[in-house]
């Protein structure tokens, strides 16, 4: 039953991809829905029988490296933290099939897209179930590559190649340093194997490496690597420019891999790698610094951006940033759940951009749509829903999970535990959380509430999307209102063995426990600024209440963040021209075709026709020449052999010689 | 008596003369074969004094070999320059540039 949550997901991506010509619509629909159902089904049971009845399931099936000291089998850890993923994974990506039934039912190569699907699913549940780095990385690999044809589906779009080819490429700069990071590890533990690592690691922690000629710490070293490749995939600052971009993909592509699996990939090999990174607060620190400022700097480019599906990526981005400074202040578990409900309530908020997209004719811009929620009710209320849930709205999903990654920032800043690094992410943190409210409600109102822009062709084929696309809304926005409630005591409930041992969490570090006797006022903090932010957008937006519309510096600013921070510019202009003239006149004209080339195929030939034009002009007809040269070879001749005794007849004669010629 | 360095000196400046005359003469074949011979003559010479000075016969049979080599030599060369001239008309040194590399 383990392999086969594998073995479906592949078996439907290679049937309908290589057989979809003959399967059809109908078939590569059913056959897909067929297998992905198949397996959803598997992994809540793996789920019950793991999660609940506390058992762990390794699998090995036969050796894949054997080679002296590397030896990696292909086998499977199905413990706490994979299954959970495992039932993120597989739902969503079930619900999407589904969705896409209906939403790319009009597209010629819709086999093509479900195969993609499939084969996403498939890398995606290798890179959670993998119970060693290397297959680990394969899933981590394949679901790039996925995540680029995906993006790329209609490739005869510019814009689609060019955003998949960044989205490969920056999650590129992520997997160097994953592997640098494999690599340290095999050279630090010898063995690839999760099981054999986290065991030792205590044992090493004092241990240095030489790294550049510098003595650093081991576990910094790594934990270093797995964070850059989690910054890489996960999408936080600095390599984040990629997450924005790919949503010129399909929009149930968006939905899959940009809010609720691929990006979590990231937060999945920090929350995997808890026994190791706890050991380094450096590592711990790096984790804070980054995903805080993700959180604030995503969630405040989102506040201005006017492309539907471009404001709910800069929130899933910022979301990300919290998932990673969870991480950093040791409460992995309560990062793992707030992923859990961020797939869900992201998912729904982008099947919901989806549906409203759909039936405005593809139109995503905010600005030019408005009062939908007259002729797009289910749409509404499941955007509307996904918004609360993402603003940490009381009893929905968010609220238990953001609320409770907040109250830990909190605890930092109000003991004397002295963590003075996790002060940093609750300023950012509640910042962003402000942020949130404002353009989750600024992106209602302006598609659902505010008055119409629409043209007229598209207010007359306005319609509500089929019931296909309906019923994964339906499945989301109960999730999305259920799941966090549900799942707190087991996730993140005080005493909760849920996680055994898939999480480890120093105890000097743990402080979990004190965020649940927090002050009441600073528990009310989030809620406060998400009710001001709301009214701030309500007033900005319904009320068009426009108090600093005439100041130069506010107009400034939001372009600024209208311009996503001027990043992708900066890295264009800083960063890849550079590099790209380097490549051209450097290393392509100048040594490739240039000074290579000169010593080499292009330069000898020319030296040794010159030379040859040389010696074919010394033959010059002349007898006096010719006779020039005999006597100057026997000169040389003789001045070689009897330097002692002829050498001033000699050098007279030569002189003679040159006197005449 | 000459001495043996005085008969050297007349030989090795009478041979380094007639290289000089083949070398620099730049117009007249005829001079060429005549500086040839003088060559020859050099040659013969020296060989002819080192044989007395050394009281050996075989200088100047070398000597004698080398008059007949130098006499069918000249004739050869003087036939090839009949035949030569009897083609182009005239027997210019720098104007024999047809075989040029």
């Amino acid at each position: 039953m383990y392999i086969l949550i594998l073995v479906f997901p592949l078996i439907g991506a290679l049937i309908s991809g290589f057989c979809g010509r003959w399967l059809g619509y109908y078939g590569s629909s059913i056959f897909t829905m067929f297998c992905i159902i198949l397996t959803t089904l598997f992994s809540y049971l793996a789920f019950y029988e793991i999660g609940f009845c506390g058992t762990v399931c390794y699998i090995t099936l036969f050796p894949w490296i054997s080679s002296s000291l590397v030896f990696i089998n292909w086998s499977f850890l199905f413990d706490s933290v994979t299954v959970v993923m495992l039932v993120i994974v597989t739902t969503i990506s079930s619900l999407v099939h589904f969705y896409s039934i209906s939403y790319m039912d009009q597209d010629p190569h819709f086999s093509r897209f479900m195969a993609f699907l499939e084969i996403f699913t498939f890398f995606m549940l290798v890179l959670v179930t993998s119970d060693n780095l290397v297959q680990m990385f394969l899933g981590w690999e394949g679901v790039g590559l996925a995540s680029y044809l995906l993006v790329n589906f209609w490739f005869t779009r510019l814009a689609a190649n060019q955003s998949a080819i960044k989205a490969l490429i920056v999650n590129r700069v992520g997997d160097f340093g994953l592997t640098l990071a494999i690599f340290s590890i095999f050279y630090v533990f010898k063995s690839v194997d999760y099981l054999t690592i986290f065991s030792v690691v205590p044992l090493v922690v004092e241990q240095e490496l030489l790294f550049f000629n510098y003595s650093i710490n081991v576990i910094l070293i790594i934990g270093t690597f797995l964070f850059l490749g989690a910054v890489g995939k996960s999408a936080q600052l600095g390599l984040h420019t990629w997450l924005p971009d790919a949503m010129e993909g399909p929009t149930p592509v968006s939905a899959l891999i940009h809010a609720a699996t691929m990006v979590t990939a990231g937060v999945f090999l920090m929350i995997r790698f808890s026994p190791v990174t706890e050991f380094s607060k450096e590592v711990l620190l790096l984790m804070i610094i980054f995903g805080s400022l993700t959180a604030f700097f995503a969630s405040m480019t989102g506040l201005f951006q006017n492309d539907l599906k471009r404001v709910i990526a800069y929130s899933t981005c910022s979301q990300l940033g919290y998932m990673i400074f969870a991480c950093g202040m040791s409460a992995y578990h309560v990062s793992l759940f707030h992923l859990v409900n961020h797939a869900f309530f992201k998912a729904l908020l982008f099947l919901g951009a989806g549906s409203a997209i759909h039936a405005l004719g593809d139109e995503q811009d905010l600005r030019r749509m408005g009062s939908l929620q007259k002729f797009l009710p289910i749409t509404y209320s499941s955007i509307f829903v996904g918004s609360l849930a993402l603003a940490g709205f009381p009893f929905l999903t968010g609220f238990y999970s953001k609320d409770f990654i907040l109250e830990i920032t909190h605890v930092a800043s109000n003991t004397n535990l002295g963590m003075n690094s996790i002060v940093f992410s609750c300023w950012l943190g509640n910042m962003a959380a402000f942020c949130t409210v404002f353009y989750s409600f600024r992106l209602l109102f302006f598609t659902f509430l505010n008055g119409s822009n629409l043209s007229r062709v598209q207010s007359l084929n306005l319609h509500e999307s089929s019931i296909i696309i309906l019923i994964p809304l339906l499945i989301l926005i109960i999730a999305s209102i259920f799941i966090g409630y549900f799942l707190k005591d087991f996730f993140i409930g005080l005493g909760s063995d849920f996680w055994k041992n898939s999480i480890f969490i120093l105890p000097f570090s743990s402080n979990f426990l004190e965020a649940e006797w927090l002050q009441v006022s600073l528990r009310w903090l989030p809620f406060i600024l998400s009710i001001l932010s709301f009214f701030l957008a309500f007033f900005l937006n319904i009320v068009n209440f426009r108090f600093f519309v005439n100041y130069q510096i506010f107009n400034l600013l939001i372009f600024l963040i209208n311009k996503k921070w001027y990043w992708d510019i900066l890295y264009s202009r800083f960063l890849i021209l550079p590099i790209l003239k380097f490549g051209y006149w450097i290393s392509f004209r100048n040594l490739d075709r240039g000074f290579i080339e000169l010593i080499g195929p292009y330069g000898v030939p020319k030296f040794i026709s010159k030379l040859s034009f040389f010696t074919r002009n010394i033959q010059s007809g002349y007898i006096s020449h010719y006779l020039f040269f005999m006597i100057l070879g026997l000169c040389v001749f003789l001045f070689f052999i009897t330097q002692t005794i002829f050498d001033i007849y000699l050098i007279i004669f030569l002189f003679i010689l040159s006197f005449f010629i | 008596m000459v001495n043996f360095i005085n008969n050297l000196q007349i030989s090795t400046f009478l041979f380094i003369l007639s290289v000089i005359g083949i070398f620099l003469n730049q117009t007249n074949i005829l001079v060429m074969l005549m500086s040839l011979e003088m060559m020859f003559l050099s040659v013969s010479f020296n060989l002819i004094f080192s044989s007395i000075y050394l009281d050996d016969i075989i200088g100047q049979v070398f000597s004698l070999l080398i008059l007949t080599v130098a006499a069918a030599e000249s004739s050869i060369g003087l036939a090839i320059l009949v035949i030569y001239y009897r083609i182009r008309s005239n027997i210019t040194v720098e104007l024999m540039t047809l075989v040029k590399g």
